[in-house]
């Protein structure tokens, strides 16, 4: 068995690992680096629960070695929130109700982030499309469109966003 | 879900990935974008003892008009094909391929060359591939040859690529002005492989008549299909109802779906006839300048 050690950045911060080549990239993140924040769920490239940011790209982290992430610099769940308190997409779940159980949610958000970047409004459409890659077993989508919704325009519409009340809420 | 244990050994050139590539001959393999390998070594499908990761190569990743032609780089994202305004716009056959090839994260690593050289019959760039004439560039210990899409699927996931050899670049020739292309997918949830798709590029004269038509078609025969009956019965003929219906019915007929979770083979044979149709009207819109 080889081992070898590699040299990431996460969430900012320079980490090493020593891993052996074929440890997939989300178990040295959530047992080597000891963040549990992302997700493993089907473990074959089709749920998204395991999406990161890798050099910024959303990518999911199950479907890559830990080897191929040596020199990289990447984004995990636990490095949304910044000092100033959690980001707008995290406020956008939180506001919006975007999740029930929590599964999906650290890889949702990761893809959502990326989403949020440009500054153009995506459509409704659009945001479906791009978390088409992220699977949710329980909300049925539509909080999690709004919640991204709510982040799109926290970050690119100078106008203070009005929490909306929901049927049902409080 | 834990692949065998393999090496790894990460080239910083062409040249090199070449060198080591010769030098541990069959027991290597290339991982690009890893969308198909890597599932395939997590359930010991495959069982490389080295892989050898073609990321890190330089000015491996580009889309670049040259000498009538598209070249792209092998290790090219399906998502840079979708933000590309040249493909979008020049080439939107190609556009329209990639945008239906798995989800946005899987795009986001997923390779052309990888998608061409894993030859899998349900992979929706071969198809296009075919319908567009497109020329492969392999490279290998004896240096560079040009394979045209025709003679590169000869099997079921099985290549003209020689051991030791990689692809290096396709290369598209550009539409004319009357040239009218497009991909028509059908899958059966968001993200899946193809249940049947059709790839169409053909052209038409200002009598309105075909003059040249190439179809491909996905995941109905055992190797990425020309469907080349239907080509004949457009090429020459005015291109109408009639000639599309005729043409889209020899799709069906010459087509060698299997049955499986995604249906039975009439059911199979039926979407390649409406598909056709489908895509056959959308292709000859585009090439008299109707539709974009
Ligand atoms: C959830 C999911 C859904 C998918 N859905 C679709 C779909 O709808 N349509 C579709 O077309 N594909 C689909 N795919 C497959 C995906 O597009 C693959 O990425 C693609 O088929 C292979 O490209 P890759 O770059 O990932 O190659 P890899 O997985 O890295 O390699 C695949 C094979 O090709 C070889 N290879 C790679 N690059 C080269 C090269 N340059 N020269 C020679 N050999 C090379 C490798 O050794 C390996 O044998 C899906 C994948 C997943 C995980
Ligand atoms: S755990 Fe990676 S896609 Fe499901
Ligand atoms: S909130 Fe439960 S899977 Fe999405």
């Amino acid at each position: 068995m080889s081992l070898r050690e590699i040299h990431l950045t996460v969430n900012g911060e320079a980490r090493t690992a020593t891993v052996e080549n074929r440890l997939l990239l989300v178990h040295c993140i959530r047992e080597n680096l000891g963040l549990t924040g992302t997700h493993v769920g089907c473990e074959t490239s089709h749920c998204g629960a395991c999406t990161i940011h890798v050099e910024g790209t959303p990518v999911k982290s199950c479907t890559m070695f830990a080897v191929q992430a040596d020199g990289k610099s990447i984004t995990t769940v636990e490095g949304l929130a910044g000092p100033d308190g959690i980001s707008p997409v995290q406020e956008g779940f939180w506001e919006e109700h975007g999740l029930q159980c929590g599964f999906c949610t650290p890889g949702m958000m990761m893809t959502a982030t990326a989403l949020v970047r440009v500054e153009e409004e995506p459509s409704e459409a659009e945001i479906r499309e791009a978390i088409s890659g992220n699977l949710c077993r329980c909300t049925g989508y539509v909080n999690i469109v709004r919640a991204i919704q709510f982040a799109h325009r926290k970050i690119h519409s100078p106008a203070p966003v009005p929490v909306m009340a929901h049927e049902g809420g409080e | 879900m834990i692949p065998a244990a393999f090496d790894y050994l990460a080239p910083a050139s062409l040249d090199e990935a070449i060198d080591l590539l010769a030098r541990h001959g069959p027991d290597a393999k290339i991982l690009s974008g890893g969308m198909s390998l890597i599932p395939a070594m997590k359930i010991r499908l495959a069982e490389p003892a080295v892989i050898v990761d073609i990321n890190g190569i330089p000015d491996f990743e580009y889309l670049r008009e040259e000498g009538g032609q598209l070249h792209i780089g092998a290790m090219t994202r399906e998502s840079a094909f979708e933000q590309s305004g040249l493909v979008r716009h020049g080439y939107p056959i190609l556009f329209e391929t990639a945008k239906v090839i798995a989800d946005p994260l899987v795009r986001n690593r997923a390779t052309i060359g990888g998608n061409i050289a894993h030859a899998d019959p349900a992979n929706d760039h071969p198809a296009t591939m075919l319908a567009v004439g497109a020329t492969i560039v392999a490279r290998g210990p004896n240096g560079t040859r040009e394979i045209a899409a025709d003679d590169f699927f000869n099997g079921f996931f099985s290549t003209a690529l020689e051991d030791g050899e990689m692809v290096t670049e396709i290369r598209v020739p550009a539409p004319t002005a009357r040239t009218g292309s497009t991909y028509l997918k059908f899958e059966r949830k968001v993200g899946d492989y193809a249940i049947a798709a059709v790839a169409v590029n053909l052209e038409v004269d200002e009598a309105g008549h075909c003059t040249s038509a190439r179809i491909g078609l996905t995941n109905v025969s055992d190797v990425p299909m020309r469907a080349r009956n239907a080509e004949s019965a457009l090429i020459g003929h005015a291109v109408n109802a009639k000639s599309i219906e005729a043409a889209s019915r020899e799709a069906a007929a010459e087509c060698d779906p299997k049955a499986d979770l995604r249906g039975p083979v009439e059911y199979k044979r039926d979407l390649v006839r409406v598909l056709a149709g489908r895509a056959i009207g959308r292709a000859v819109a585009r090439a008299q300048g109707r539709t974009h």
